[in-house]
């Protein structure tokens, strides 16, 4: 809203740039949200206060180091985003589905709201929902799956965690006290420099961004650590399940891709902050520098996303096919290929700046060889049902929606990924539909899948698997009524990112589109009640054996929700399926006659503390106070240097302690084994068959 | 039976009616009107159908194959252990990479057929247009006929243009869909792209990369007509008493938005790369 309002350029010693104009008091729809926010949250700290839970929640959450309370947290955070970042995405429509016209100002969103809501939108949805569904999923799942007791670096993976938050709390921060960016969630620049975005919007984009950017490097770091340091005995990478093999592509993808951005972001701050030059239009600045560099993080970025959703769709259909994962071998090599080819891709994204026909050439041929081991997974899974006995669970429903609707995206990929064609498909409608095709139809259904599967396994008790159903029906029907009609807006030209538009037959479109945001939006609603009705029936919906989906891999071989050493002797193992293999050889659910003391890590404050700062350092950038700025990154740096000098950073899991955990799950056991069994019999009888 | 369904039923026919209503025309990228755009349209159908040879088996399977072997459907054969045939990997990488090779030869062929920078081929000779992308309205220049135009640009009905392109503030990309292709216009760079319009009429041009508050009125009308239209709109311009001063343009420079068509006379001849030059030009700044 800078165009409305005095922009501070002189700082005040105290307050920087801030000053109470900079609250945007005029906006009904900002301050009803801010009400709302204000009053929730208040009474959330209200009823801590009021139940006497700070100290627990302090005690086993915020400082906790165990990767499953991590991710569950990752995953909590990740579910309150979406619900803000599609609140954007029904503002969109709501807004375009009104704004026929041919002067600005149509609607009820003027261009300097609405254009912050779709820069907001997409930064909400790839960094604060994709991105923490996926690192809290892989928090969950990775170190059961190897058999390891935590992560290689507990304390980071915490301090990961903060710095996530810090970034998620600026970035909303930005609603209420200022603006956020209106660039479009890549920020390109000239647009995103301080000439043309004068106030603190693409500020707050740079520090949210910059502060969870490097905590999804530090994330990258650790489980690269974890899946190549520890795993059990006898699991080569061969057997490793898919994954953890496809977390492990999507965290070396991180671990190569995120410095490009951290860079990227640090010269477009100094541009912004000390008046350097590495991407302004004058000076000797390149911006086509910037595009490259951003989309170069870009790219593999979306196979950080997609990656891990594959590896979900693996488990899954093997395990509801009651069958082996059909072609590991070729899975495995495909997402290797697939991460390799993602560095060498980026150009695609703009075909249209006008490099040369044969860099144009080059980087579409490179983007379609990338579809064929992607088609190849696709058939593995189809292959993998075929001769199977097909359960059709909840996540089985994602994984079928998911083969439908990503099949549509890819094919529309490989289309835009023709430099010529793309002459005209790029920056429109057409692309919108292709990449949320995808990003949906294949990340966020993957995610979807997954958080059916593994919650039984982080909660202890499952999901109610009929509403999971209605969910996923609603989702693909508001996905497909959504996004086709954006397709068929795409050949009539219309252009991404307008705020009105003169043509009243697009109007039509975007009437069915806006339905179809509705149909989604009770979607989500259903999700929100199956989590609710699930936490309430918790008792009938309870999982004693540890393995309620009859499935495959060693995740399944502990309880649920798994005590918080995870195992307490580590497996030994023979085969990829090696739960299957422990059921089959009847050594399931077999009580150790002896265990041994566990090495654990102690929480610690140091995670929590140092992301506060880090949120305070951020806020203090954003509004030029560099007094707090200068306190804020003391009080890391202090933090971090406190931490490092204490001694007492892990503890011995007496055996004592174990065996009565372990006794209790065994008669836990004893109680239900009979249904255990029997599942295994009727298997047993029908392979003799 | 059939009546029930016939409510579920009107959903897709609405659908489908709405997209024959819709008409022809109103697809702009189907409705090619000049070389370039024809090529792409042809070149988005071709490519489309060949991807449907795999596409479509892949949508059949995917509900095929879960529905015969169902849990409750015995009578299939159940081979819990097999997870591994050479016959299916040989296929499921061949024939994507079949495909991907006639894909990948079409793609090479129309990068270069369809380059920007290739001029058209034609007994005329091409003509010659300087666009300026400013916040936010399009500026064109004329060198050959002594005229600038804002928001409204007209060319010769088979005769090639090359547009020269720039910007004179943020990134924009200048996209005419009935003719074809789009490029950036960026700062302190020259763009080059050929089009040629082979029907007479009147097109929408616009920008369709986001440049900030104005962007969405960023459009621009292109008029392909006859030499004598073309001529006659030419003299309009001329004898508009507008002159493209310095403060003429400086007041362009000011941001604006739904800018209508306006004609200038007599434009500095070096004001293109003046502009490019203004961005390029190093630590001279005035």
């Amino acid at each position: 809203m800078s165009s409305n309002r005095t922009i501070v350029t002189e700082p005040d010693p105290i307050f920087g740039r801030l000053t109470l104009d900079s609250i945007p008091y005029e906006d009904p729809i900002i301050m009803t949200t801010f009400t709302v926010v204000a009053i929730g949250g208040l009474g959330l700290i209200g009823s801590i206060l009021y139940f006497g839970k700070l100290k627990y929640l302090w005690d086993e959450w915020l400082t906790s180091v165990d990767h499953k309370k991590i991710g569950i947290m990752y995953v909590i955070v990740a579910m309150i985003m979406l619900f803000r970042g599609f609140s954007d995405a029904l503002l969109m429509r709501s807004q375009q589905a009104v704004a026929v016209a041919s002067e600005s100002g149509a609607g009820y969103l003027p261009p300097e709201h609405y254009d912050q809501i779709f820069t907001a939108h997409g930064v909400i949805m790839i960094f604060f929902v994709a991105m923490p569904l996926i690192v809290g999923l892989m928090n969950i799942v990775v170190p059961l799956q190897i058999g390891a007791r935590d992560v290689a670096f507990p304390f980071l993976n915490s301090l990961s965690f903060w710095l996530f938050v810090s970034g998620a709390l600026l970035m909303n921060i930005s609603l209420f006290v200022g603006e956020f960016a209106a660039t479009g969630w890549l920020a390109y620049p000239p647009l995103s420099g301080i000439e043309y975005s004068p106030w603190v919007g693409v500020d707050y984009w740079l520090w949210a961004l910059q502060i969870s950017g490097i905590g999804t490097l530090l994330t990258g770091i650790n489980f690269v650590v974890t899946i190549l340091r520890m795993r059990a005995p006898g699991m080569t990478l061969m057997k490793m399940p898919v994954f953890t093999w496809t977390s492990f592509c999507a965290n070396v993808l991180i671990v190569v891709a995120f410095p490009i951005l951290t860079v990227s972001i640090t010269l477009l701050t100094l541009d912004r902050y000390i008046g350097t030059h590495f991407f302004t239009g004058d000076m000797g600045g390149n911006q086509m520098m910037y595009v490259n560099l951003i989309w170069a993080w870009g790219h593999p970025e979306v196979y950080i996303l997609i990656l891990p959703a594959f590896g979900v769709f693996s488990e899954v259909t093997a395990t509801f096919s009651r069958k082996r994962l059909f072609g590991y071998d070729s899975l495995v090599w495909a997402t290797v290929c697939i991460m390799l080819m993602s560095f060498l891709v980026w150009l695609h994204h703009f075909f249209t700046m006008g490099a040369g026909a044969n860099v144009n050439a080059f980087f579409g041929i490179a983007t379609m060889i990338i579809s064929i081991p992607t088609g190849v997974k696709i058939f593995n899974w189809l292959f993998t049902m075929y001769k199977g006995r097909v359960e059709y669970s909840a996540s089985m429903w994602w994984t079928i929606s998911f083969l439908l609707t990503f099949t549509i995206g890819g094919m529309t990929g490989v289309m835009l990924a023709i430099p010529a064609a793309d002459f005209v498909l790029h920056n429109s409608l057409f692309l919108v539909a292709h990449f949320h095709n995808v990003i949906i139809g294949g990340s966020l259904f993957g995610y979807f899948a997954g958080i059916t599967y593994w919650w039984p396994k982080a909660t202890g008790f499952t999901l109610n698997e009929n509403l999971g159903k209605w969910a996923c029906g609603l989702w693909t029907v508001g996905f497909f009524m959504a996004f086709m009609p954006l397709y068929v807006l795409g050949f009539m030209g219309m252009t991404r990112r307008l705020n009105y538009y003169d043509n009243p037959v697009w109007n039509n479109w975007l009437l069915v589109a806006g339905a179809g945001a509705i149909i989604v939006l009770c979607a989500i609603g259903v999700q929100f009640y199956q989590m609710f009705a699930s936490i309430r029936d918790q008792k009938s919906n309870r999982d004693w054996t540890g393995d309620p989906w009859n499935a495959r891999t060693l995740e399944w071989s502990t309880s649920s929700p798994p005590p918080f050493y995870n195992f307490a002797l580590l497996p030994e193992v023979r085969d990829r399926d090696h739960w299957t293999d422990m059921k089959e050889l009847g050594l399931a659910y077999k009580k150790p006659t002896k265990y041994q003391r566990v090495h654990m890590p102690k929480n610690t404050w140091a995670g929590v503390v140092i992301g506060g700062a880090s949120l305070v350092l951020g806020f203090a950038m954003v509004w030029w106070i560099w007094w707090l700025a200068i306190l804020g990154s003391a009080a890391m740096l202090g933090a971090w240097v406190i931490y490092a000098f204490e001694d007492n950073k892990d503890y011995y899991v007496e055996v004592d302690e174990i065996e009565a955990i372990e006794g209790k799950r065994y008669a836990d056991l004893d109680r239900v084994n009979t249904k255990a069994i029997n599942y295994q019999e009727s298997d047993a009888t029908t392979i003799s068959v | 039976m059939l009546f029930r369904y016939k409510n579920w039923l009107r959903l897709p026919l609405l659908l489908v009616s709405l997209l024959l209503l819709s008409g022809c025309e109103e697809f702009a990228l189907f409705d090619p009107k000049g070389p370039v755009a024809e090529e792409q349209q042809w070149l988005i159908i071709v490519s489309f159908a060949i991807m449907l040879i795999v596409v479509i088996p892949v949508l059949i399977m995917s509900l095929w194959f879960p529905y015969k072997y169902r849990s409750d459907n015995t009578s299939e054969e159940y081979l819990p252990n097999w997870e591994h045939s050479n016959k299916i990997e040989f296929i499921v990488w061949t024939v994507p990479i079949l495909i991907i090779v006639a894909l990948g030869i079409l793609t090479y062929i129309t990068s270069h057929s369809l380059d920007p920078r290739k001029p058209i081929e034609s007994d005329k000779p091409t003509m010659v247009i300087q666009v300026v992308a400013m916040d936010w309205k399009w500026l064109f220049i004329y060198p050959e006929h002594g005229i600038a135009t804002v928001n409204e640009m007209a060319m010769v009905v088979d005769q090639p243009v090359e547009f020269l392109i720039t910007s004179d503030a943020t990134m924009n990309s200048f996209f005419i869909p009935n003719l074809g292709s789009m490029i950036y216009a960026m700062s302190g760079m020259e763009n080059r792209l050929h089009l040629m319009a082979s029907e007479p009429g009147t097109y929408k041009g616009m920008s369709t990369n986001y440049s900030g508050f104005g962007f969405s009125g960023m459009k621009f009308n292109a008029i392909a007509s006859s030499q004598a239209e073309f001529n006659s709109w030419v003299k309009e311009a001329r004898n508009s008493k507008n002159l493209l001063t310095k403060e003429a343009f400086k007041s362009l420079q000011v941001k604006s938005r739904d800018v209508k068509p306006m004609y200038f006379n007599n434009p500095n001849p070096l004001l293109f790369s003046d502009i490019i030059e203004h961005y390029t030009g190093g630590l001279n700044v005035e």
